[in-house]
């Protein structure tokens, strides 16, 4: 018999260096995207417009990923598109996880009418196609930053909500939460203090995936024009022009997919990781 | 009794969902500032045509009565009048449905067959390499949502090796006299091959695209319960019978496998509904949800609320569906 322990276990904590890794670098390169950019993501000259990357023939030095129809270095724009990916991740992931995981313990630890209130929201919001919710949110609050925060925490609190209710609910039959109440614990105490601290690795997988699915549909908003002003450098406005000139220059798809996919990815995979990490009956 | 209660309360559920999902979007695009009827003015318009305009779609009305009026009229089966297109809602919606539902109906059925495959031969191969395998790719397919496969496929069948269209439904020139838009299924039905083949070269890779995460879901649970009633009494049996491991795990263990499966597939058959918005867009594929992206920038009120109803009322209906299909094929509930 082989030990199948050490299978496991090793897959795991690869998919979270590589995952972890993949994020960190993106971070730093949104930190530094001023410094190491090697082009002005802005700067648009017909000169260089649609350049191949730099294996290709007719390449230029300095636009090592090829430039889109404008001239605009796919590089440059890659890595300052990485700002505004990470800003919506984290802010958005985090205020949805906030917001969705407080009803989900409301409605699954006190039960009763604020149940039956939060549920039938869950429900209305279940009947919506949420790309579609998004649009139309956009569309009401206009581009922008904090219009694309707002649309994410407004449709995507459902995930965290309807998640950690069923997983509060499981944890509230549990003796150690009758065994806390019956030492005199307060039942808003109980919840932050015994509940809270068992969901959590849930919690964190879901927040992790949540962030992945914040830059997608900041990459779709951008896809169908409703993101930030056109001029700012995104991946899913690069991606929404790469697809209309893919049979010119491939490579205006090619390269901010790439980053996109392997960022989605990370995110989801670090999720899965940490909550094997954190799952106290695996550990 | 308590099967058609239940039946009964699911109904009156469904029907408050319905309206609430009403509400919020009569209120949310409502609030949008800027006129809507605006860009439907001719040059030169007086503030008397604005006014006939306004009063035309109801616009000079508060919210609430706007509501009502639009509520009665859809209990009529009367949506309104498209703004930018200038038809009844009703009809427009319903031209554009049967497009998306079998776009939806074909991606479906491309994640049962990939993902069942995926589950039967895991489990037929169980703590293998073969396992591990389908268990990696699944959790990746899962994590990856439609767009961004739709995207990768482009790339692979469009333009690396361009087998399949990257846009449209149907290839113009085709000369088609369907009677009905249901070009799928009725292509079929009359044998038209030439017209069948050239709806698949369009639909192949937006429905693969919205089947990947589902077929991934799929093999993951079923593997799972499969796994798990082969541990059981009567699998056993089977097999002391003398039956090989292909039929035991089809015909004995998957008829009680596939009802864990089944309630899990009618939530996520609602996700790939949904995700048809975007694949739409694209692969500029004629449904609905093309047609509520184009609705949403054109600020086309009456249109907007009618399909989002519409897609609410098939999310519903679908939940309806499978709720009702699990009592059917769970024989503790049917006799309940």
């Amino acid at each position: 018999m082989r030990d199948a322990r050490g299978d496991i276990k090793r897959p795991l904590g690869l998919r979270l260096w590589l995952s972890g890794g993949w994020l960190l670098l993106l971070a730093l390169a949104a930190l530094l995207a001023p410094w190491i950019a090697p082009q002005d993501p802005l700067a648009q000259d017909l000169f260089t417009s649609r350049l191949p990357p730099f294996w290709e023939s007719g390449a230029e030095p300095g636009f090592w990923l090829g430039s889109d129809s404008l001239g605009r270095d796919v590089l440059s724009r890659i890595i300052h598109g990485a700002r505004l990916a990470l800003i919506v991740a984290l802010v958005a992931g985090t205020l949805t996880c906030i917001i969705g995981t407080a009803l989900g313990l409301i409605a699954g630890y006190y039960r009763g009418w604020p149940d039956r209130i939060i549920s039938r929201f869950v429900d209305i919001w279940m009947a919506f196609p949420p790309v579609l919710f998004a649009i139309l949110l956009i569309a009401v609050l206009g581009t922008g930053l904090t219009s694309i925060i707002i649309a994410i925490v407004v449709i995507d609190w459902t995930r965290f909500a309807r998640v950690i209710r069923a997983e509060a609910m499981t944890q509230g039959a549990m003796d150690y939460v009758a065994s806390a109440q019956v030492a005199g614990r307060k039942r808003m105490g109980t919840m932050l203090a015994e509940i809270l601290p068992n969901v959590l690795p849930t919690v964190v997988a879901l927040l992790t995936l949540e962030m992945g699915i914040a830059v997608i549909v900041e990459a779709i908003l951008s896809f169908v024009n409703l993101s930030i002003s056109t001029d700012s450098p995104t991946w899913g406005g690069m991606i929404s022009e790469g697809r209309t000139s893919v049979h010119q220059a491939w490579w205006v798809l090619v390269f901010p997919l790439i980053t996109l996919f392997f960022t989605v990815l990370s995110f989801s995979q670090l999720g899965e990781g940490l909550k094997d990490r954190f799952d106290p009956v695996l550990r | 009794m308590t099967l058609l209660r239940s039946i009964l309360m699911r109904l009156l559920s469904t029907a408050i969902t319905l309206f609430g999902v009403a509400v919020i979007v009569f209120v949310v695009i409502r609030v949008v500032p800027g006129n809507p009827i605006a860009m439907m003015l001719p040059p030169g318009a007086t503030e008397a045509d604005i006014a006939r305009l306004q009063a035309q779609y109801g616009f000079d009305k508060s919210i609430f009565g706007q509501f009502v009026i639009w509520l009665s009229g859809v209990l009529q089966g009367d949506f309104g009048t498209s703004i930018s297109l200038r038809q009844p809602v009703s009809s427009l919606v319903l031209n554009r449905l049967p497009a998306t539902l079998e776009l939806s109906i074909v991606a479906l059925l491309i994640a049962i067959a990939i993902g069942g495959t995926l589950a039967l031969m895991g489990t037929l191969r169980r703590d293998s390499r073969a396992e591990g395998a389908i268990d990696i790719s699944a959790g990746m397919a899962l994590s990856i949502p439609d767009f961004l496969w739709g995207l990768v496929l482009i790339l692979l069948f469009g333009v690396l090796w361009p087998v399949f269209h990257i846009s449209g439904r149907i290839s113009p020139a085709l000369d088609i006299d369907f009677t009905t838009n249901f070009y799928l299924f009725e292509a079929l039905l009359r044998l038209r091959l030439d017209v069948l083949g050239d709806l698949i070269g369009h639909m192949f890779m937006p429905a693969l695209a919205l089947a990947i995460p589902l077929s991934a879901i799929i093999a993951q649970l079923l593997k799972q319960s499969l796994k798990e009633t082969m541990h059981l009494d009567y699998v056993t049996l089977s097999r002391t019978h003398g039956y090989g491991e292909t039929h035991v795990i089809t015909r004995d263990a998957l008829p009680n496998a596939i009802l864990p499966t089944l309630t899990l597939v009618g939530v996520q058959f609602t996700f790939l509904i949904g995700g048809t918005v975007i694949i739409e867009r694209l692969f500029s594929y004629e449904g609905l949800g093309n047609m509520a992206i184009d609705a949403v920038i054109n600020r086309d009120l009456p249109l907007i609320q009618g399909i989002v109803i519409l897609f609410a009322l098939i999310f519903t209906l679908v939940n309806f569906a499978v709720d009702m299909l699990y009592v059917v094929l769970n024989p503790r509930l049917r006799h309940a």
